[in-house]
């Protein structure tokens, strides 16, 4: 096992090397302009001028050279600047966006705090409730429960969050006027009362984005808790005189994990990604907001960094699945 | 006489203070949401309109617009014109007087020295200049003493009022940007998010993209202005969620450009918590007509000069296209009262406003249907005109939005009633409005019939927006696609008069000139103007001082806005 | 008695098939989501027989209407019937959802049982995963119909050629999720006793992916074909706006939807029916998926 995960680790360097450069070339052919965005009132040479001036002159291999150079090499020195006040990056170009003209990495880390607190949290909440939802919508089967649980959730995944958002802004904000439509990115949690206003302005993206994963992973882990139940060892574990909890939490569960353990290996990293509509509908600016903003606005240094990140997280999230196979179903051998 | 006089003054500001309540910071915060997020305080590296206004908070210009299109000073003591003296007799330079006394936030002054600093920045190599054209044709900016700065220019400049003049083109402070010239200009991130600036209110904190808070400038000219503490400029979301929270929920003070359904925006309004405030400048909807073949067949050459278009080179089918336009239903449907109809791709100022062409404001689908008929376009068994195997089959393209959407399916019917088939396609704004030579689906390029935008002009002279439709102008693959000519429109005639009014002085014979220019484009019909578009932004009701400027920065007179209680 | 002395069967044997068939009529879900099923399509494809207003037809009299005789769905803010628009527009989801999800499904289940099966191509195939994953979208989007909505325009037609590219854009785009899944599932189904026994006896390959692996996949696979129908559905309306999917007046549910969507204070009406009709395509779908899981389980057959 430990070979197996050293191999896939080792591995993963020129897979990452190899995705950053087909991202690098997918952004290059893409349509799109960093100008696009600058009001029709300025003329062509100035918006030729303001091209150069970002670099875009220069050919292609370059420009990727550089972006490698600035992530790998500029970005690391200064995290080690940073955490032992060392000097090494002084005076070494970072990646810049060409948008805010500012370090990526600075907007990335500025972005990581409501990314968290909303989307991580929604994700969390989103697991907790559904492997429960799946577990006993299978174990009773057809039950009202189950007829109930799969109205709700399919119901759920069917409507988008653009029209789920607005309505329940609509009723809670407008209507009610229980909750900020508006999430505060600048709000401090300090103590409980703070902490009360940080609940009340989570809890509706929250809610939307924890409906479309409950959703999700419990239609997977009730499909696959049925798959197993009908299996002779459980037959044969009942027989043996073992409790149905045991039977079904600790036998079935286990060997019903492997798709589950998949789905929601997928959904880590997408955490990072941000949750791209829930973020604009309400406002909460996080990593979402941030790379969709800029794929509008063609930052191609931002784009790029953004997303090599996540490709590193959803590479290393599909090793750990594949670890954890091999955990869960001791007959899974790689080697 | 004196004493009494200025007594009396003293005594008028003192009740007009006391009534507004007015002293600086005492009325706690006012919230502002724009859709769409700042990303730099520093107008010269972005020309976005959400980033200049953000700026207009900090940093000011020596003499801007007012709300009605008039020049106002600002820093300047006064507006220099050859009158006063402040413009040479041969239009060659012009001379800036500051207002004494001028601090910056970090309460060092302010001298022509930073004047001339930021015509420097802003025409130095490399820095990739947004309003770079703003400042052209200027060959030195002279400084002959601390208050006075003269601009010289390489030849008669008849409007020299671009320099230094709106939101577009404020005064940087030397002493903090004086290491980010040319290429070092991106380098300076905490100089472009926390600039230092003359204006009321000072950034405190930066969050590209998301969220500003400023806070009073201890150092404004005004003792007793601004009338808020701090500020806070959120960004993100959509149109309809900022006039939300302004017009239903009252979480926000202040929310910029609400281009809504107008039934919407009044079942906002109807909540009582805030009120609407629109006000008309210079942009047009507009159809272009594309008078070259964008047929694939062409190759290289689509879309260029080479080819010119088979039926759309015909002035009738022009004409009858913009004939069968109701303009009072699309402004009824797509803007209410934010929109008027017009009949001009030059609306406004006043004085540069033609009447030649009002025809246009009533729909004749009768008229468009004999002229077809006249010009030998004859109904097909399905419906749509021919004339010598050529059908009148319309490609009709413009960027993805709801508004524009909707005025293309109204206006694919009106066509449908004259005969004309139309294809509609809708292109993402960030690839539409981009440059991208690689794309074929940018608007300069044009590979189709026709397309529909809006476009305007900063300030109030028309000069440079009326000769975007010379000959020079057209985008070819020679240019890169680069050129603001999107009708591919090339007349002799026209060419002279833009020639004519850059050398021009006398306003009385620019506007003459600028609307015969107008006249010309219409009557040729290679521009189809729809509505006159205005700017619609909403307050709180709480929320005093907002004067809507659409010639400037709407928070122009963000000093003088303070909480009604 | 005289049975015993007569061992030949006087009926032919039942095949597989025919006791699936009878177990799937006998589930009581598959049959309601059966019908809906095929009442949707009916509605969607038959109704623009009998409800002929045109769907882009504009009469501007008639604009923000409520539900009436005329208009039994009201009509939207240009005047157009929502009604003839709600079958126009399930026409092209419908299609455009089960295409796309069947290509996103077929796609990912082919991968995800190569590449667990064959562990010889797994490393290469799941790093392909990898990087399908990794690719942004929006761009990949746009680079696809710069390179080929002209082409594919002037071969098949813009109609079809434009179905074709939303239909492949969103296939290409989401059948990793399914081929990870399924290839963990083969993974563990391939080390189990009956596979082991079935390779005993020489199956090959072929007939044991699919006698012996595709049968017991089938239930995450079903689970993605429901949601990739959803997602198919709403992500067709998001390529209309990057001016990805079909021209701008033509209807479907997700547009239909997403254009409501600003006007659900005032005309609720409105967001309500494409959102019932998606909801309930989906429901239909995930019914049929679980009566078509169970009666292909022969351990619960006859239950």
């Amino acid at each position: 096992m430990l070979t197996y995960t050293i191999r896939r680790l080792v591995l993963s360097i020129p897979t990452l090397l190899f995705i950053s450069l087909i991202i690098f070339l997918l952004l290059e052919l893409a349509p799109g302009d960093p100008m696009a965005q600058v009001p029709l009132t300025v003329p062509p040479e100035v918006k030729q001028q303001m091209r150069e001036a970002l670099g875009l002159g220069e050919p292609t291999p370059i420009r990727f050279g550089k972006w490698m150079w600035q992530f790998f090499v500029v970005e690391p020195m200064v995290l080690v600047d940073a955490t032992f006040g060392s000097d090494w990056a002084a005076e070494k170009q970072r990646v810049i966006s060409w948008q805010t003209r500012s370090p990526v990495m600075e907007i990335v880390i500025q972005r990581m705090p409501q990314t968290l607190w909303v989307v991580a949290m929604s994700y969390v909440v989103g697991v907790l409730i559904a492997l429960p939802i799946g577990i006993y919508s299978a174990y009773r089967q057809y039950s009202v429960f189950d007829q109930l649980g799969t109205f709700v959730t399919m119901v759920g995944y069917s409507v988008p969050p653009f029209f789920s958002g607005v309505l329940i802004i609509v009723i809670f904000s407008v209507q009610l006027g229980w909750l900020p439509s508006i999430y505060d990115t600048t709000h401090q949690v300090v103590d409980w009362d703070s902490f009360v206003i940080q609940l009340k302005q989570m809890v509706m993206p929250v809610m939307v984005l924890a409906l479309q994963t409950t959703a999700q992973i419990s239609r997977f882990m009730r499909a696959s808790m049925l798959d197993n139940l009908n299996q002779d060892y459980v037959w044969t574990a009942r027989a043996k005189g073992l409790s149905e909890s045991v039977v079904v939490m600790i036998h079935v569960l286990r060997n019903s994990m492997i798709p589950v353990i998949t789905v929601i290996a997928l959904g880590v990293p997408q955490i990072f990604g941000g949750a791209i509509i829930t973020e604009q509908i309400f406002k909460v600016n996080g990593l979402g907001q941030l790379l969709i903003t800029s794929i509008q606005a063609n930052d191609l240094p931002m784009v790029q960094t953004v997303t090599f990140m996540l490709a590193v997280l959803i590479v290393m999230f599909n090793i750990v699945a594949d670890l954890l196979y091999g955990i869960l179903d001791p007959r899974i051998r790689y080697d | 006489m004196k004493i009494k006089s200025s007594l009396f003054s003293i005594v008028t500001s003192l009740t007009l203070a006391s009534m507004a309540m007015a002293e600086r910071g005492s009325d706690g915060q006012v919230n502002i949401i724009y859709w769409q997020a700042a990303s730099i305080m520093n107008p010269y590296l972005s020309g976005g309109t959400k980033d200049l206004e953000a700026a207009s908070l900090v940093v000011e210009p020596l003499a801007r617009y007012d709300e009605t299109g008039a020049m106002v000073p600002w820093l300047a003591e006064e507006i220099p014109t050859v009158e006063n003296g402040g413009v040479s007799a041969d239009l060659t330079s012009i001379t800036w007087t500051l207002k004494e006394g001028l601090l910056w936030s970090d309460g060092t002054a302010l001298t022509s020295e930073d004047v001339k600093f930021t015509w420097e920045y802003c025409t130095a190599e490399g820095g990739g200049c947004a309003q770079n054209e703003k400042y052209g044709g200027i060959v030195s900016v002279d400084t002959p003493d601390e208050r006075t700065v003269v601009v010289r220019f390489a030849g008669p400049k008849p409007f020299p009022y671009t320099a230094f003049v709106g939101a577009q083109a404020p005064i940087l402070q030397k002493a903090q940007f004086a290491d980010c010239l040319g290429s070092k200009a991106p380098g300076c991130t905490e100089e472009n998010f926390y600039p230092i600036g003359t204006g009321p209110f000072v950034v405190t904190d930066f969050r590209p993209n998301d969220v500003i808070t400023l806070a009073a400038n201890e150092h404004y000219r005004d003792p007793d202005k601004p009338a808020f503490a701090s500020v806070v400029f959120k960004g993100g979301g959509d149109a309809a969620a900022a006039g939300r929270s302004v017009l239903e929920t009252g979480e926000f003070d202040y929310a910029w450009n609400l281009q809504l359904a107008p039934d919407v925006l009044a079942n906002m309004q109807a909540v009582g918590k805030g009120q609407i405030v629109s006000g008309f400048g210079t942009l047009v909807e507009r159809i272009m007509v594309n008078l070259s073949d964008p047929s694939a067949a062409h190759g290289d050459r689509r879309a260029t000069v080479d080819h010119p278009h088979p039926f759309l080179s015909d002035k009738s089918v022009r004409q009858a296209l913009s004939m069968a336009i109701d303009r009072p239903l699309l402004v009824e449907i797509g803007y209410g009262d934010a929109g008027r109809v017009t009949c001009n791709v030059l609306p406004a100022p006043e004085i540069y406003a033609s009447s030649a062409n009002n025809a246009c404001q009533t729909q004749d689908i009768a008229g468009a249907n004999a002229l077809l008929d006249q010009a030998g376009w004859a109904r097909g068994a399905d419906g749509v005109r021919a004339k010598e195997g050529i059908r009148l089959s319309i490609l009709y393209q413009t960027s993805t939005n709801a508004v524009r959407q909707d005025f293309q399916a109204l206006i694919k019917q009106w066509w449908s009633e004259i005969g004309v088939e139309t294809e509609l396609r809708n292109i993402d704004a960030s690839v539409f409005f981009g440059g991208d030579p690689g794309s074929p689906d940018t608007f300069q390029k044009f590979f189709s019939d026709i397309e529909m935008y809006a476009n305007n002009f900063d300030g109030t002279d028309p000069e440079a927006y009326m000769s975007n439709w010379s000959c020079a102008q057209i985008p070819a693959p020679e240019n890169q696609w680069q050129g603001n000519n999107m009708p591919r429109y090339c007349n002799p005639a026209y060419d002279a008069l833009v020639d004519e009014m850059q050398r021009t002085g006398a306003l009385e014979k620019r506007a003459e000139l600028a609307k015969a220019m107008n006249d010309m484009l219409m009557q040729d019909y290679v521009m189809i103007p729809l509505v006159d578009r205005g700017r619609v932004s909403a307050h709180s009701n709480s929320l005093g001082g907002v004067v809507l400027n659409t010639w400037d920065s709407e928070l122009w007179n963000a000093a003088d806005w303070h909480r009604i209680k | 008695m005289t049975e015993i002395g007569n061992p030949q069967p006087r009926t032919p044997p039942r095949s597989q098939w025919r006791d699936v068939w009878d177990q799937f009529k006998h589930h009581r879900g598959a049959l309601a989501g059966g019908v809906l099923f095929l009442l949707i399509i009916a509605v969607v494809y038959l109704g623009p027989f009998i409800w002929t207003i045109d769907p882009t037809f504009i009469d501007i009299r008639a604009r923000n209407q409520g539900p009436n005789l005329t208009h039994p769905f009201g009509t939207d803010q240009l005047g157009r019937d929502t009604f003839s628009r709600m079958m126009a527009g399930g026409q092209t989801s419908i299609a455009v959802g089960l295409t796309a999800m069947l290509l996103a499904v077929g796609l990912g289940g082919l991968i995800g049982v190569l590449a667990g099966f064959f562990r010889r191509l797994d490393g290469a195939l799941m790093r392909l995963t990898d990087l399908f994953l990794s690719l942004p979208l929006l761009p990949l989007l746009l680079v696809m119909v710069m390179l080929f909505r002209e082409t594919l325009s002037a071969t098949f037609g813009p109609e079809s050629g434009m179905f074709l590219l939303i239909v492949v854009a969103i296939g290409i785009t989401s059948w990793m999720p399914t081929a990870r899944i399924v290839r963990g599932d083969v993974l563990a189904l391939k080390e189990r006793e009956f596979i082991l026994a079935a390779r005993s006896i020489g199956t090959t390959n072929f007939g044991m992916i699919t006698r012996h692996i595709l049968p017991n996949i089938l239930s995450p696979i079903m689970v993605s074909a429901t949601l990739g129908i959803a997602n198919a559905i709403i992500t067709e309306s998001a390529l209309s706006f990057l001016g990805l999917g079909f021209p701008p007046d033509f209807p479907t549910w997700g547009r239909l939807l997403n254009d409501a969507t600003v006007y659900l204070q005032d005309y609720p009406e409105r967001v309500f029916w494409p959102g019932l009709a998606i909801s309930l395509t989906v429901l239909s779908v995930n019914y049929l998926g679980d009566g078509l899981r169970d009666a292909l389980d022969p351990r619960i057959r006859g239950r």
